[in-house]
């Protein structure tokens, strides 16, 4: 009995596993979880942190880091309002945005692929120029939006469902087709197993790294705009600390921060583990500063989940 | 007599018997072979001996005392040491450092450094060790960081030593000192165990053997005296392998490959070569002589100073290695695990990494396709694997190599192939297949450039051998004239002759 439900946590679906018994166990316990407002509100949560882990997924996968992606969110956000405000076109704003994000995106993966500066060094100083340039062009204050259209972003529905959580869902499918059935992906995951026998084998290794970083501004980008629309504002201090939710809901979804590994699976368990946790605390009325202890327990324990797992398969 | 003894070792992994009933005993003061192709089950009984892994049943006397220890601490105060093939040294520190790690020479905490160097150096000296003990470690060969392991098993009054494929990367110079100190260590009554896959050194160093074959006893010779190599290969393989090499005459076609003036940065002096279409073209020299930095340098892994290539008669212009591939020149790299296999994917996803551009359509994959190459090539190079969904890094290391020849195969059109220490750490067995279908590849017209650091492999299996030495060419000698003399003599540098090698 003990061994099989070892074979079953250890295994490749562990964490699903785990996943599905805690839904089950707070559906059960936790009142007013299991209702469909409190979903939606659920989903809602986890878009910017589950629009950002898609990329970031690549980002790992590859053997690489971003910590630029909670003031790409900032920051784009920043540049749709006020592009939006400044010409009248809701259209304009959102592809300055995309624009924006996709350069910076762009210059991490070229300082990192190209002048070969550590992912992590690169990444910590652009998090703070791009911070810095939100803070500046707004003179460090909220902008309005003007167009109350913008605002319809976040709030239209399809289906009884935000538009937020279908870009969340479309995202998802797209990241994981391209994760396992692209070039793109595989030549991914390979060079996150070994960048140099990847190099040797003919994987253009620069531009797949440059690739995944300006993805992975582009769809920051994407996750700011949206969330600009549902707070109304561009706010220059958004996002702050993203980069570790988001790398905390890959890692425990399984990703390898030393490369090679990833699914897409994986990431959307653990970006739903991570927003049920804090739904379920804020449900309980438990206080925010003890929401910090738990998500940190939680991380610590998934990592050692995995820690076991890959004890187990290299005894085998 | 006997000093070491196994009894009824058995040890099993789920769904395989890695050894069963294995038995053998070793003398005081004797170096023992333990022989084996991979997976025959020597690390097995390395790991039991060295207290990483307990064996199901049976027991280990050292000196009459049964041997009981629960981790590797208790077997090293038993006094045995393992010497690993990745030798477990801090690179950052010094020699002497490394050798008194977690017991320095302390006074309040403060490392008495001149106390302890000159402590150390004194052991080195006595021990035959040359090597300055302030040296970092970073700094030394591979071959001196053998040594400096060594010394700790010396300086740890080890009783048992074992050395697990010590030559593997050391040249031969380095071997015959690490020969010498492994004679040393038998005079002083050591039992050294000696796992080793070349049979020269074994029938040289040790005097005794046994080997093992699938987990199982399969020969225990207590002297070699009236032992032949080719009984100990048979006993290896189970089978009577006539000719390791099987080298056939060929038809030779028009030149292939053609280098002119290629130099870089660790090649200096600029080299030319061809190779003809059928040929088999060897490349021999001792370590650090150019050969595979001249490879790197035609497969465009490292950026080249000067020099030109033509491939059937038709300039190539090579930057990178995928240029390379398009061009149709393909690389097995020596160092399999740092510049070939893709660790933590699959055999199916390192065979189809270069070769799926010619069926992904807009970069999407053809699953179908890829599943189909890579079982064509798993069947055709028979990669021994439970499934193309295996992760390479389980398979034995000639699988491996059959996998990233897989690999290039599966691109169509490869007309030339650059294969570096082709059968480095790969058992007897394995190796004539790989021979097998190098010859093969030959036959079909392909050229091929084969890396060794093994005299006998270049000359068994080449068709012309172009020697290097210190960064240059330095002979050009075909399958006639091929003589051991020549070829070494073309090797060394000019002021060492063979005699100097040796003492």
């Amino acid at each position: 009995m003990t061994n099989s439900f070892k074979k079953i946590l250890l295994g490749d679906q562990g964490l699903v596993v785990i996943f599905v018994l805690a839904f089950v166990l707070v559906s059960i316990f936790v009142p007013n979880f299991l209702t469909e407002r409190n979903m939606l509100g659920l989903l809602q949560s986890v878009v910017t942190v589950g629009i950002v882990a898609c990329t970031m997924m690549f980002c790992l996968a590859a053997r690489d880091f971003d910590l630029s992606v909670g003031s790409i969110v900032a920051f784009a956000g920043m540049v749709a309002v006020m592009a939006s405000n400044a010409t009248g076109s809701i259209t304009i704003g959102i592809l300055a945005a995309l624009l924006c994000g996709a350069t910076v995106g762009l210059i991490n993966g070229v300082v990192i692929a190209k002048f070969r500066i550590n992912a992590l060094i690169t990444t910590l100083a652009t998090m703070q120029i791009v911070r810095g340039l939100a803070l500046i062009s707004s003179d460090g204050r909220a902008v309005g939006i003007n167009d109350p259209n913008f605002y319809q972003l976040a709030l239209s529905k399809l289906l009884g469902v935000p538009t937020p959580i279908w870009v969340l869902l479309v995202l998802f499918v797209v990241f994981g087709f391209v994760l396992n059935r692209t070039v793109f992906g595989k030549n991914t995951l390979a060079i996150g197993g070994n960048p140099e026998a990847s190099r040797l084998a003919g994987v253009n290794v620069d531009r797949t790294r440059i690739w995944i970083f300006t993805l992975q501004g582009a769809v920051c980008a994407i996750a700011g705009i949206l969330l600009a629309s549902r707070i109304t504002s561009g706010q220059p201090n958004a996002a702050v600390g993203l980069e570790l939710s988001v790398i905390s809901a890959c890692v425990l979804g399984g990703v390898s921060l030393a490369g090679g590994r990833a699914a897409i699976a994986g990431v959307i368990v653990g970006v739903m583990i991570m927003g049920i946790a804090e739904n379920v605390m804020n449900l309980l009325n438990i206080p925010a500063f003890y929401q910090y202890i738990v998500r940190g327990v939680i991380l610590l324990l998934a990592v050692l989940l995995d820690n076991l797992r890959s004890n187990a398969l290299g005894r085998r | 007599m006997s000093f070491l003894e196994f009894s009824h070792i058995s040890k099993s992994y789920p769904g395989v018997q890695a050894l069963s009933d294995v038995s053998f005993d070793v003398a005081k003061g004797a170096v023992h072979g333990l022989m084996g192709e991979n997976g025959a089950g020597k690390s097995t009984l390395i790991r039991i001996l060295s207290g990483d892994q307990h064996s199901d049943t049976g027991e280990i006397k050292i000196d009459g005392q049964v041997q009981k220890y629960s981790s590797t601490r208790d077997a090293f105060h038993a006094g045995v040491i393992v010497i690993h093939q990745e030798l477990q040294l801090v690179p950052e520190l010094t020699v002497a450092e490394n050798l008194r790690l977690g017991r320095f020479p302390a006074n309040a905490g403060v490392i008495q450094a001149r106390q302890m160097f000159t402590e150390v150096g004194e052991k080195l000296k006595s021990a035959g060790i040359d090597i300055d003990p302030r040296r970092k470690v970073k700094t030394l060969s591979i071959g001196e960081r053998q040594m400096v392991e060594i010394a700790k098993a010396i300086m740890l009054d080890a009783r048992v030593i074992a050395l697990d494929e010590p030559t593997s990367s050391l040249s031969s110079r380095e071997s015959e000192i690490l020969f010498a100190l492994i004679e040393r260590l038998r005079a002083e009554g050591k039992v050294i165990l000696y796992i080793s896959h070349r049979l020269d050194e074994v029938f040289r160093l040790c005097d005794s053997l046994t080997v093992l074959r699938d987990g199982k006893l399969a020969a225990h010779h207590p002297s070699l005296k009236d032992v032949t190599r080719e009984q100990v290969v048979a006993e290896m393989v189970g089978r009577e392998i006539s000719n390791v090499w099987g080298w056939r005459p060929r038809e030779l076609g028009k030149v292939r490959l053609k280098v002119e003036g290629m130099s870089g940065e660790k090649l200096p002096v600029p080299a030319s070569f061809e190779a003809r279409a059928g040929e088999i073209l060897g490349f021999f020299g001792l370590i650090g002589a150019g050969r595979s930095e001249l490879m790197r340098l035609v497969y465009g892994a490292d950026g080249r100073r000067g020099g030109s290539m033509a491939i059937d008669g038709q300039h190539v212009e090579i930057a990178d290695p995928r240029q390379a591939i398009r061009a149709g020149i393909v690389l097995c790299s020596e160092d399999r695990k740092h510049d070939g296999i893709v660790q933590g994917r699959s055999l199916e996803e390192n065979i189809n990494i270069s070769s799926r551009r010619h069926h992904a359509r807009f970069g999407i994959l053809d699953l179908r396709k890829e599943v189909e190459i890579a079982e064509t090539f798993i069947k055709k190079l028979k990669v021994r694997t439970p499934s193309r969904k295996q992760d390479i890094v389980n398979l034995s290391g000639g699988n491996q190599q059959k996998v990233i020849l897989g690999r290039w195969l599966s691109e169509q059109g490869v007309r030339v192939l650059i294969i570096d220490e082709p059968t480095r750490g790969i058992d007897v067995g394995a190796k004539s297949e790989i021979y097998e279908i190098l010859y093969q590849l030959a036959e079909d017209g392909m050229a091929i450039v084969v890396v060794s650091s093994e005299l006998p492999e270049v000359m068994g299996i080449c068709d012309r051998i172009l020697v290097m030495c210190g960064g240059r060419i330095s002979a050009h000698i075909d399958r006639e004239q091929f003589s051991e003399r020549a070829i070494l003599a073309a090797a060394l540098p000019d002021k060492k002759t063979p005699d100097a090698i040796a003492s």
